[in-house]
């Protein structure tokens, strides 16, 4: 019953080669994917990977703490492997619940930008359509159709709308605070805003705190250079 | 699925910081014999009597709880340590000391569970409180500094507590800067700026809380 550490699986990306450096736990990297997906406002990438191990290993342990009960082993032992069954499980269902809310509510956001749906899960994408055609159905049938001809799309406040402005949109200059995990350069926090690049002249060291706009940080967050507090 | 009444999913509520802080290793001394634990976060043990051993914080609550440890308190907690530490923040009016990240909670749950493990108790507890206290202050103070031109903010050495404070209201409070602050036309910023943009430009064009 042993606890893989995170370099059993091929490196998909800048994030997993970092792990298999240091051989980081599964449940270390976990909590890192919960924390960065609470604090950011849009929805990131599915750790596909990650929760599938993570779930694999859970379902061992339950079986494991099955045996022991049975086999009468110190109840203290126990209890603590328990303790840390359950410490795991609410850190895999606050991810799944917390990637469910953001679907909840930016829906037609995700169907509609394409780089979106991408991150999400195959579980997630059956998600998303059912409940946009649930939601759809109900707003249709209770509201738009009582509405003016007009004004019956469920996107757009009405056909003379120029773009699908009643979707809402994740807020992309949300304050997050970040942590640097290496060193960050000043030109790796440009904002594509020609305007604003001017005032950038910052770099962050590892260990700092910075409360920081979310998109100046997305592209380091993906890299795995920042972490989200 | 009532989308508008969840609440804000981006928050950290107290519990969820203290249960982040509980994975902090921390030294304790077992009075028993037990196996090597192979939780799913790690293995730990063997656990021999009276020979020290590093478990996460909420394994040691545990096993003190059911008196089969005592837990040493970490080195940053003796009142030495703690008396430098608020006699440097009281010093210094914009520099947050060193501490480590989650020193509020392992404080808290150490007073509550570890009583007996800790010396001066009470001394340590009135040093934590003050250090608190001080600190606190000082973000306050550094939240009037913030304007519309603000566009990212450092905050060395802050710990997870206290940035969990502060973050719903920071954050709101820049984003209002920003907004605010790119309505007004773009003319009226510019030419008197320049010499305070060169002069913030030196300082890295960033609003220090910390050191």
């Amino acid at each position: 019953m042993e606890s893989e550490p995170g370099s059993s699986d091929k490196p998909s990306n800048g994030m997993d080669d970092f792990e298999t450096l240091i051989s980081t736990t599964d449940v270390e990297l976990l909590r890192r994917a919960w924390r960065n997906e609470k604090a950011a406002p849009e929805i990131l990438r599915f750790e596909t990977n990650l929760i599938d191990r993570v779930t694999g290993q859970l379902q061992l342990m339950e079986e494991t703490v099955d045996d022991f009960v049975e086999s009468s082993i110190d109840p203290l032992t126990v209890s603590l492997y328990q303790m840390d069954l359950d410490r795991t499980q609410f850190l895999l269902r606050s991810y799944l619940r917390i990637r469910l809310q953001k679907i909840e509510k930016f829906m037609f956001h995700i169907l509609k930008t394409n780089e979106l749906h991408d991150r999400l899960s195959k579980q997630e994408k059956n998600f998303t359509r059912r409940y946009s055609e649930v939601i759809g159905k109900h707003l249709e049938e209770s509201v738009l159709l009582n509405l003016p001809d007009n004004y019956q799309s469920l996107i757009r406040q009405s056909t003379t709308s120029e773009e699908d402005d009643m979707v809402p949109e994740p807020q992309m200059d949300t304050f997050v605070v970040c942590k640097a995990r290496e060193y960050v350069g000043p030109s790796e926090l440009q904002d594509s805003n020609k305007s604003l690049a001017s005032d950038l002249l910052m770099e962050m060291e590892p260990g700092e705190l910075f409360f920081i706009p979310f998109k100046r940080i997305k592209k380091l967050l993906e890299n795995g250079k920042v972490d989200l507090v | 699925m009532a989308v508008q009444s969840e609440p804000d999913y981006s928050l950290f509520t107290a519990q969820e910081i203290e249960f982040v802080a509980e994975d902090e290793l921390i030294e304790i001394v077992p009075n028993m014999r037990m196996d090597p634990l192979n939780l799913i976060c790690g293995d730990f043990g063997p656990f021999l009597p009276q020979i020290a051993a590093q478990v996460p914080l909420w394994l040691a609550v545990a096993l003190k709880k059911r008196g089969k440890c005592t837990i040493r308190p970490p080195e940053w907690m003796s009142v030495e340590k703690l008396t430098r530490v608020l006699e440097a923040e009281r010093d210094s009016e914009r520099e947050f000391q060193l501490l480590p990240f989650h020193y509020v909670e392992i404080s808290r749950l150490l007073f509550d569970h570890a009583r007996d493990d800790i010396p001066d108790i009470y001394m340590v507890r009135s040093l934590i409180e003050d250090i608190r206290d001080v600190r606190f202050h000082k973000v306050q103070s550094s939240l009037e500094t913030f304007d519309g031109r603000t566009s990212a903010v450092q905050i060395k050495s802050l710990s997870a507590m206290e940035v969990n404070i502060v973050r719903p209201f920071v954050a709101r409070a820049l984003q209002s800067f920003q907004k605010l602050d790119s309505l007004l036309p773009e003319t009226d910023s510019t030419p008197n700026n320049q010499p305070q943009e060169a002069d913030k430009a030196s300082k890295g064009r960033r609003v220090l809380r910390g050191r």
